[in-house]
């Protein structure tokens, strides 16, 4: 265990005292003040409204202000957190030369791998907790509301699918710190997936669902072809960890949704009955309805790791 | 003289899909001796330190370091034995005592303990000046006496060095060497050490093998090898020369 433990704190050390931990924690914490300001100016005049807001707490984060909401923010630039704690932590020490070194110490070799893990998800869990008190000490502030205790769990559950979510982005920068030698392609080949599982996988799954089931334009079309043609594509769509995180907290930061579903088709008469009950869900039931996004998400999480994890404990390391 | 054999091979081989590395090599070092391990580079002889090291898996054979399997039991053999890689790298914005601090709390030492023996070990490679100099900013030399104090920090029965002069300044090899030498003498340290360097091979190796092609092609004394080859002269051959017969022969 001391093995683990001296290359986790050393990891932490490191990451630490970059510069580029640096500055990205100053550009996160940049943006996502930003947008919770524009969020919370959007919602004092709400406040100050006949119509008030529920949960206020949870607006803050979920709320687009300007462009993003704090959630969508994560959701689209967190994973550059962990693909920039990641992408090179197996090959420079390869390129160094002290790779062989470390694995030359009477330590296990899955110390090192697992040290690197956990240290990378404990700086990302530092940034997001941290985010998250920052801009919850602002909406104090700015909003007067107080959180209450439903909405802090809210939060807590919030954080901890965040955290997996960018935890995985990082166990894929580590596979290919492992697999590529150089770091400049695993930096690349990291930011190509990323940038194909996050904007072309949604663009891919209109593809699919058309060819699939097409809906005709210009005839009025079967609800059961229009309803088979979004299924699929929501279904492709899930490809990408990034769809796949934001419905995972859909229900979690806006107690108000009932399903993850951006589409439902209903008669005119259930539109009505639903419209009349417009409460909120408990959290109960609105973590088993995101149950299965969430386990989804912690899977590839794992599996990413493990992966990476058996390629590196079968590699010949020789410099 | 009889000693205990600290590393034994029989048949010791590493194939890569076609090519074979290390081909049956059986090998044997004494407890206590230094074993000059030569041989052109592509010979195999990382590979056969790594085996012994259990960190690359042989395709076939035995072998016992200090008594253990190399591969069911590598942590301890590697508690027991320093190895020093060809071109060792470092962490080049940690000084040297915290390069020494990491490898020794990896080594499970306490702090208290290891501050001392740090110390002592600075004091031996003669950097005692430099320790919180960033290693970024060391010289060749300095960078690999370092590395010679920071596998000495477990303090083990057997060292591996590999290459350990290679691109050093005369005056650098010569110190390395003299320190090989000591630790051999004073801490009755085993040293297997693979060198291009003949000439100081020659000066500090009780005994030497010469591999060529994955293969032991000769194993024993200068003197016994020189007999060997060029049969009892007035002369006294040198190791390069040895060598050189032995390369031309393959």
């Amino acid at each position: 265990m001391h093995g683990l433990y001296t290359v986790f704190s050393k990891e932490l050390r490191d990451h630490f005292s970059s510069y580029r931990f640096v500055i990205l924690f100053a550009l996160i914490a940049m943006v996502s003040f930003i947008t919770s300001y524009m969020a919370g100016v959007h919602m004092k005049g709400n406040l100050e409204a006949l119509a008030k807001t529920r949960f206020p707490f949870l607006t803050l984060f979920s709320t687009p202000g300007a462009v993003l909401s704090m959630v969508q923010f994560v959701a689209f630039f967190g994973p550059l957190i962990g693909l920039v704690l990641g992408f090179d932590s197996i090959n420079r020490e390869r390129a160094d030369g002290t790779l062989i070194k470390l694995v030359s110490q009477p330590i296990y070799r899955d110390a090192v791998i697992n040290g690197k893990f956990l240290a990378g998800v404990a700086t990302i869990s530092i940034i997001l907790v941290s985010i998250v008190l920052v801009i919850s000490g602002f909406g104090l502030a700015l909003v007067g509301a107080v959180p209450e205790i439903e909405e802090i769990w809210r939060l807590f559950i919030f954080l901890l699918i965040s955290i997996f979510y960018i935890s995985f982005w990082l166990g894929v920068a580590i596979l290919f710190s492992i697999s590529f030698k150089s770091i400049a392609t695993s930096a690349l080949a990291s930011v190509a997936l990323w940038i194909f599982l996050s904007f072309f996988v949604s663009l891919g799954a209109d593809v699919v669902a058309n060819t699939v089931a097409p809906v005709d334009k210009s005839r009025e079309a079967e609800p059961a072809t229009i309803m088979k043609n979004v299924r699929i594509k929501e279904m492709a769509s899930l490809c990408s960890p990034m769809v796949l995180y934001t419905d995972a907290i859909a229900t979690i930061v806006d107690p108000m949704r009932k399903t993850t579903r951006s589409f439902v088709l209903m008669g005119p008469m259930e539109q009505v009955l639903s419209s009349r009950f417009q409460n909120p869900l408990p959290l109960g039931q609105s973590l088993i309805v995101v149950l299965p996004y969430v386990i989804a998400l912690i899977a590839i999480t794992l599996i990413c790791f493990a992966i990476s994890y058996l390629i590196f404990m079968l590699q010949e390391i020789r410099t | 003289m009889e000693a205990d054999k600290i590393i034994e091979t029989i048949n010791l081989t590493k194939t890569y899909g076609h090519q074979t590395a290390v081909n049956s090599l059986s090998l044997e070092v004494r407890e206590g001796e230094v074993f000059g391990f030569l041989g052109p580079n592509g010979a195999g002889k990382t590979t056969t330190l790594l085996m012994l090291l259990g960190l690359s898996r042989p395709s076939g054979g035995y072998s016992r370091v200090c008594g253990l399997d190399p591969l069911r039991m590598a942590r301890e053999v590697k508690r027991l034995v320093g190895y020093l890689p060809e071109n060792v790298g470092f962490y080049s914005d940690l000084n040297a005592v915290e390069s020494l601090e990491y490898v020794a709390t990896l080594n499970g030492i306490e702090r208290t303990e290891a501050s001392k023996k740090i110390h002592d070990l600075l004091e031996l490679i003669g950097l005692s000046q430099d320790g919180r100099k960033k290693v970024g900013a060391f010289s060749r030399g300095m960078k690999q006496r370092l590395g010679i104090a920071e596998v000495l920090i477990r303090d083990p029965k057997v060292l591996f060095l590999d290459e350990p002069t290679i691109g050093l300044d005369p005056d650098g090899a010569l110190r390395l060497i003299d320190l090989i030498q000591s630790l051999n003498r004073d801490r009755n340290i085993t040293v297997l050490v693979s060198s291009h360097n003949l000439y100081q091979v020659q000066k500090i190796s009780h005994r030497v093998g010469i591999m060529i092609d994955g293969k032991m092609v000769a194993e024993g004394s200068v003197e016994s090898l020189a007999e060997e080859k060029f049969g009892v002269g007035d002369k006294e051959y040198s190791l390069e020369e040895i060598y050189m017969k032995y390369f031309q022969e393959v």
